[in-house]
């Protein structure tokens, strides 16, 4: 499944990632890990749950938004229905397990140049290079 | 005031997630696949957020509070641990298989797709999960411990 290599994009959509993480670190004194910010929405209840809340409700707001002005982006999600669901309790397990994900770890962390999320990154990363090689290059899917 | 700022930040990090082109599993499990269909976007993704958030967060940390919070709510764990390890392994074993992470498997859910949504219900079960039977934060580590 090939996919179109989009620098400009990317680059111009990575710095509103930025620009929010900021905006909410000055405006709330919060970093801007998804994980973090969804999870605190489950049972047993925590601080923060009302400003998660809105953060989600904002979150959920863009595609709407993005669609009514630029139509449908592409979304091709790789796997079998089965994949799917192993992906997701992989990745809701391991992002409260690890304490962040590719936000709070990966953009924030970096950001504050804490060496626990330069780990974390690192050994996401790894993992998830290991993986698609496993799936896409050994199994022979 | 706060839960406007909030909302703010949602749509802003959202729009820019879509624009970015990681709202797309397939863009970022190519990103994860070095010896084939390699698509390296994700790198300037997270390049321009870092570029953006570094020298913002360092000068939003010379202020002594946030504009509508008492006070600021930095993560305080110093440790590199094996929760931290194992975490991030089971992680990036999920992100690989999937394509998604948490910030654009929710911000896909208004467009409705089934995989999406399988997604997201399986990533809320094991969020609760990891939450409710203590495989985090301070409880656990006294419980690991005890």
């Amino acid at each position: 499944m090939e996919t179109e290599f989009t620098p400009i994009a990317s680059l111009l959509g990575g710095m509103m990632i930025g620009a929010s993480a900021i905006w909410l670190l000055l405006s709330t004194g919060r970093i801007a890990g998804i994980s973090g910010i969804v999870s605190r929405l489950l049972p047993p209840g925590s601080s923060g749950v009302s400003t998660s809340i809105s953060f989600v409700v904002g979150l959920l707001l863009a595609a709407p938004i993005y669609w009514l002005v630029a139509g449908m982006p592409a979304i091709q999600v790789p796997g079998s229905a089965a994949t799917v669901v192993i992906a997701g309790l992989l990745v809701g397990l391991g992002s409260v397990i690890g304490a962040g994900c590719t936000s709070g770890h990966g953009v924030c962390g970096i950001s504050r140049l804490s060496a626990r999320s330069i780990v974390a990154t690192i050994t996401f990363m790894t993992a998830g290079f290991i993986t698609v090689y496993l799936l896409r290059h050994v199994g022979g899917a | 005031m706060q839960i406007i700022a909030s909302l703010v930040a949602g749509l802003v990090f959202g729009l820019g997630l879509i624009i970015s082109g990681m709202g797309n599993p397939a863009k970022v499990q190519n990103f994860l696949d070095l010896t084939g269909a390699w698509d390296p976007s994700l790198i300037f993704v997270m390049g321009g957020a870092i570029a953006v958030a570094l020298p913002g967060f360092w000068l939003v940390g010379r202020r002594v509070r946030p504009l509508f919070a008492d006070v600021f709510q930095m993560p305080t764990k110093r440790d590199i641990d094996g929760r931290l390890i194992g975490g991030s392994v089971l992680f990036g074993t999920g992100w690989g298989l999937g394509g998604y992470c948490p910030g654009p498997a929710m911000t896909a859910v208004p467009f409705f797709r089934s995989e999406t949504i399988l997604f997201v219900i399986a990533m809320l079960v094991g969020m609760w999960f990891a939450r409710q039977f203590g495989v985090t934060g301070p409880i656990t580590k006294q419980a690991a411990s005890a």
